[in-house]
């Protein structure tokens, strides 16, 4: 049996604008399963951001339950969150996310610091990284120099530092282009296949969501259907 | 961890050089002010403080209480005689009682007449070599009067060096002092007191012939003898002062003081107007952490999404806090770094000045290790303490609302 590693139980996220209250997320139950390939599909002011933060760990519901390998985690203070993400949880953002002033290693490395791993110890496992995802001869160069494609797959190098069990991927391709999005779901794709990593990918493009096992479709706020 | 903080902090400032720099100068304007004015406060401690060293602790010094500033016993009610000194010469304990009289007198030369300071030297040798031995000056040229040089004087070394008198005096010319002539016999060497420099020496007994002075003294100079109890010394010339000048205790007309004592005073109005000089500076201190205060804040609003990236990767509310109040401690001790250059190169500035006006080795400006430590550790503490609140509000963004920025 598939070892369930996120489940999201009667999840609500309301949020209070003003007088009024709008429900991001209406009673949103989903499992992940360790090692799959998942994709959160759904149009815009679907929900499928506010689910993915729930999952990451970066936001709390106001109603339901989150259980992380069988922990409950949603009634945690933002300091415990913290562990556990840095641990548990690499993210991949749109926006690559990449800190301006640091080199492509540095950025690598940071995840670890708040880890406390060793200044040795993190620049190895960083160029190690960086050599997967083929930057390791960029390596010193800030995101202000290097490609979109390139700064995507230092943020999937980074993402890996703290070798977390899963991976969110908030629209990875969003900012590229076709090929070049194709290129970074390949070292996606290999992540699952090779490194066994579990995948939780939001994409709006139901042809990168294709390349998933299992597509969860969102809207309103509510799962509409699970392919 | 904290080293890497620190790396990222400076990564962070330097990026931002200018905004950096202009930051950075309310702090080492404020830093720069109290070095300089700490060091040249001290140099000018040790300046003053070092002409009483030459007096020693084992003299006391007598005077008549006066009414207001002035030369000692200048403007006294009821002056001091030749009796109290012979009473106090009675006293167990006193070795030696030498009275000190500081007038001005008309002096002539070259046909310019002017007025100027004139000091009486004691005709007994003892007294001679106490007086000279506290006034420690040298000779630069000719040689010392001794008793026996009625129709002599010696004098400071601003008559050799201006040309107030139309040209330069030395040793030898004639001068006219008082109406009456007389020989320069020697000129002294330019002392670190200004008020030697233009001080004239003449044997006593030509001394109060010249002035015209009887039985007043303005000031006695006891010598305590070698291993007699000084303040033991001090209460008995009271004792005797009182009976000898019909007062009672409480209301003395005459104070008896040890070189202790005014050093004490004297350390006491100098601490003073240092600390309040160096109030002044750290007001610049204040207005510099508000500087920090106020970057930090911008930096935090443009680096919310920074902020969320490093939180949504692990960071904890304390990490975030850390990073922030680094970079600010950075920013102030930077700013000491700078400060504390600048300071020094300042008192340097102002020792060069000092050097030129009041002559070499007058005002040394000092810089102790701890005042150098201190600043910057000051500086560090500014930076800090003006980065709480902003590092505060940092650390304690949403991760969710801080990447939606």
């Amino acid at each position: 049996m598939k070892k369930t590693i996120i489940t999201l139980e009667d999840v609500w996220k309301i949020y209070v604008m003003g007088h009024v209250e709008v429900a991001a997320l209406q009673g949103v139950s989903l499992d992940v399963y360790q090692g799959e390939f998942v994709s959160i599909m759904g149009p815009s002011g679907s929900g499928k951001s506010t689910a993915v933060n729930m999952v990451g760990c970066l936001d709390i519901p106001t109603k339901g339950r989150i259980l992380l390998d069988g922990k409950d985690i949603s009634h945690l203070d933002e300091s415990d969150l913290a562990q556990i993400r840095g641990k548990k949880i690499g993210f991949i953002f749109q926006q690559f996310n990449l800190l301006p002033t640091l080199t492509a290693l540095e950025n690598v490395s940071l995840p670890m610091i708040f880890q406390g791993i060793p200044a040795d110890a993190r620049a190895a496992r960083a160029e190690q990284l960086l050599t997967i995802v083929q930057l390791k001869d960029r390596m010193n160069h800030r995101p202000s120099e290097l490609s979109g494609g390139q700064q995507q797959r230092v943020a999937i190098a980074r993402s890996l530092a703290n070798d977390p069990e899963v991976i969110l991927a908030d629209e990875p391709t969003g900012n590229l282009d076709t090929h070049t999005g194709e290129n970074v779901l390949d070292f996606l794709h290999e992540l699952n296949r090779k490194h066994k990593k579990t995948i939780v990918m939001v994409t709006h493009d139901p042809h990168l969501a294709k390349r998933a096992d299992r597509i969860i479709l969102l809207k309103d706020g509510q799962v509409v259907k699970k392919l | 961890m904290l080293r890497d903080y620190f790396f990222y902090a400076a990564k962070n400032l330097l990026k931002r050089k200018l905004r950096t720099w202009l930051t950075m100068i309310g702090i080492f304007i404020g830093i720069a002010a109290v070095v300089s004015l700490i060091s040249l406060g001290q140099g000018m401690r040790n300046a003053i403080l070092g002409q009483f060293e030459t007096l020693g602790t084992d003299k006391l010094t007598v005077e008549a209480s006066g009414t207001g500033f002035g030369p000692p016993g200048s403007t006294v009610i009821k002056p001091l005689t030749l009796d109290d000194r012979d009473a106090i010469e009675q006293v167990p304990g006193v070795e030696l009682v030498v009275n000190r009289m500081i007038r001005s007198v008309s002096f002539e030369y070259h046909d310019i007449r002017n007025f100027e300071g004139i000091t009486n030297l004691p005709e007994e040798d003892k007294e001679r070599a106490l007086v000279l031995d506290v006034l420690n000056v040298k000779l630069a040229e000719g040689k010392m009067i001794d008793s026996s040089d009625q129709g002599k004087v010696v004098l400071g070394s601003g008559f050799s060096r201006d040309t107030r008198y139309g040209k330069a005096i030395h040793a030898g010319n004639k001068v006219l002092i008082g109406g009456a002539a007389f020989e320069v016999a020697g000129v002294l060497k330019r002392s670190g007191n200004p008020f030697f420099n233009d001080i004239i020496l003449m044997n006593e007994a030509r001394f109060r012939e010249v002035l015209n002075i009887e039985e007043d003294v303005d000031l006695l100079v006891v010598q305590v003898k070698e291993g007699a109890d000084v303040p033991q010394v001090q209460a008995n010339i009271e004792k005797v002062m009182r009976r000898q000048r019909d007062v009672e205790k409480g209301k003395e007309d005459f104070t008896v003081q040890s070189p202790l004592q005014t050093l004490a005073t004297l350390d006491t109005i100098l601490t003073t107007v240092q600390t309040i000089l160096v109030g002044i500076a750290a007001i610049s201190l204040i207005v510099g952490g508000i500087g920090i205060m106020n970057t930090m804040y911008t930096s935090v609003l443009e680096r919310t999404r920074e902020i969320g990236i490093m939180k949504a990767i692990g960071a904890k509310n304390s990490d975030v806090l850390l990073i922030f109040l680094t970079e600010s401690g950075l920013l102030g001790m930077a700013g000491g770094l700078v400060g504390i250059a600048l300071g020094v190169g300042l008192a340097k500035l102002v020792e060069v000045a000092g050097a030129a006006a009041l002559g070499e080795g007058v005002l040394v400006a000092q810089f102790s290790m701890m005042l150098i430590i201190g600043s910057l550790l000051f500086s560090f503490i500014v930076g800090t303490v003006s980065g709480i609140v902003p590092s505060y509000q940092a650390s304690q963004l949403e991760p969710v609302d801080a990447l939606r920025k």
